[in-house]
């Protein structure tokens, strides 16, 4: 019955959508002390959909678990994890094994941690490895066009992990899924340590991606990145997606955002008022059961605190709270 | 008081410099923002001034004294990860009072929760750890913090409350902060001036501080095209 809500209200856009997530659940087993096992629940109930074309930032604090939703699509989450809800790419169901074949060639993921380069392994031969080997040479070449995009000095591909810099080693990243031809690109907080000039450059390329008719999902906590360049930004908190706004209501001190928690956001950064606002975002442990916005909600009302608010649509954008209109 | 860099030249490999001819001075109470390029030696330079990095050539010194090797570190740096900077095996209380006790008023005003204390590093998000990073780090000793970019990984408003807070404490405490970061808004909002470390030629060589008065400036000039 949910569920059947939902796609009702989601499906009021007019095209098809590249990957449609629906109701995705997301938990962990975790021993606790000696055998006892605990389930942390990280993501509830998020539905997303991706356009081609489009670029569309999914925007939490570090930590919240938004790296996974990315891991979910590609298919490499750890074992101890489970998995609920259903995914669509192009149509058709997203299995493991559709995961495992599309990913790297149509699904493409630009990794949040430099970890994630192999330490061993000099940097060209990690770039050009996510390509079939026919041509050495044109990977090669295609190696240098991209090095050079990204203001990377030839002598980068001789290097090893170690020797690059926080931003050169994040450069290397991006160019490494950029050697693919993907349909589907997704940004795993693709710009913390960057300087303007790179990230301009990053956030520039994404949006080129998104023109050519990529679908682009940016994940970030860098609400100010994903103003940049995205269509449509989604809130992410709390395991859970309160708002989804188109771009354009994020202006002026925020009036035409509809959930307040958005809005204590955008009035947060720097460039705007610099507001702070009391509390912390809640612990899976510390979830009620309510809306999860509840403790730290100046528009809560008595219901609020029985149950889950439900996405529902107003005007252009979709949002999960009872008290607005 | 004053913490000192002079003439602080340093690379990874003994044909490229990194860090060449640096100098920074920073004050007792005062904030001072750097920025930069990626791979300007911005990290490298905190490294140096907080001890880490001993292979460099120039002085760091605390008023005219050379830094004490063998007593407690009155520059203390704190980075960008902090679930990296902690053992994933103590709980929260132990690795806050490792070496000195954390008083309750540093703890308050962190907004760092009691039943916090006797959670595991796992169970916390990135911002509320960095709080403990910060909790750590100010013991009495302390006289100067080294900020590597803090806050670039959590959510605009825990931002805010994170630099409230230790902007409040520096002031009470007369600490001296030197704030790494990218975010020009951010610099903007919190320094009192902001220093460039910028590259000179194209032999990869970076050694120019150009100082600014943050009153008179938009920092878009500043950055060298």
């Amino acid at each position: 019955m949910k569920s059947e809500v939902m796609t009702n209200i989601i499906d009021g856009s007019g095209s098809e959508a590249l990957l449609k997530v629906r109701d995705l659940s997301l938990s962990f087993f975790q021993y606790t002390s000696g055998l006892r096992q605990t389930e942390l629940r990280i993501i509830s109930n998020m539905n997303l959909e991706a356009y081609s074309g489009e670029v569309l930032a999914v925007v939490g604090s570090s930590g919240s678990g938004k790296s996974l939703l990315a891991h979910a699509i590609l298919g490499i989450l750890p074992s101890n994890s489970r998995l609920s809800g259903s995914m669509e790419y192009k149509g058709q169901s997203l299995t493991q094994e559709k995961k495992e074949e599309l990913r790297g060639k149509e699904i493409s993921l630009i990794p949040q941690s430099t970890t994630y380069l192999d330490p061993l392994m000099r940097i060209s031969d990690q770039v050009t490895g996510s390509v079939e080997k026919k041509d050495k040479g044109l990977m090669r070449e295609r190696q240098r066009d991209t090095f050079q995009r990204y203001n990377l000095r030839p002598d980068v591909g001789k290097m090893l992990p170690h020797e690059l810099s926080g931003g050169m080693a994040r450069r290397v990243l991006v160019s490494t899924a950029l050697m693919s031809s993907a349909e589907l690109i997704i940004a795993d907080e693709p710009t913390p340590g960057l300087d303007e000039r790179s990230l301009d450059e990053t956030l520039r390329y994404f949006k080129d991606m998104a023109k050519k008719g990529c679908a682009v999902i940016l994940i970030t906590h860098d609400i100010e990145a994903a103003l940049k360049i995205s269509d449509r930004i989604a809130i992410f908190y709390a395991g859970t997606i309160l708002e989804e706004a188109r771009i354009e209501d994020f202006t002026n001190e925020g009036e035409n955002l509809r959930h307040p928690y958005t809005r204590a956001l955008w009035n947060a950064l720097p460039q705007n008022r610099f507001q702070k606002m009391e509390g912390h975002q809640p612990m899976q442990d510390e979830l009620n059961g309510g809306c999860v916005f509840f403790e730290r909600c100046s528009i809560r009302t008595e219901d609020c605190s029985k149950d889950i608010p439900q996405l529902k649509r107003i005007g252009e954008g979709l949002v999960r709270c009872n008290n607005v209109s | 008081m004053y913490l000192k860099g002079e003439n602080i030249s340093f690379g990874y490999r003994k044909d490229d410099l990194i860090l060449n001819n640096v100098d920074i001075s920073l004050g007792s109470g005062e904030v001072l923002g750097l920025v930069g390029d990626s791979g300007s030696g911005k990290s490298t330079l905190c490294k140096i001034l907080a001890g880490y990095e001993k292979n460099y050539q120039g002085t760091v010194s605390i008023d005219g004294k050379k830094m004490p090797s063998n007593a407690y570190n009155p520059v203390q740096l704190i980075f960008q990860h902090p679930e990296k900077a902690v053992n994933p095996r103590w709980k929260m209380k132990d690795i806050l009072n490792e070496g000195h006790v954390v008083s309750q008023d540093v703890l308050s005003s962190f907004g760092i929760k009691t039943s916090w204390l006797e959670r595991w590093p796992n169970e916390l998000s990135g911002g509320e750890l960095q709080r403990f990073a910060l909790a750590r780090a100010l013991s009495p000793e302390t006289k100067f913090l080294i900020a590597d970019e803090i806050t670039t990984m959590v959510d605009a408003i825990t931002q805010v409350q994170i630099w409230e807070s230790i902007l409040d404490i520096a002031e009470k405490l007369n600490i001296g902060i030197l704030v790494v970061s990218h975010e020009k808004n951010l610099l903007k909002k919190v320094c009192h001036e902001v220093i460039c470390l910028s590259r000179i030629n194209n032999a990869g060589l970076y050694n120019e501080l150009a100082f600014r008065d943050m009153q008179n400036a938009s920092l878009g000039g500043m950055v060298p095209e």
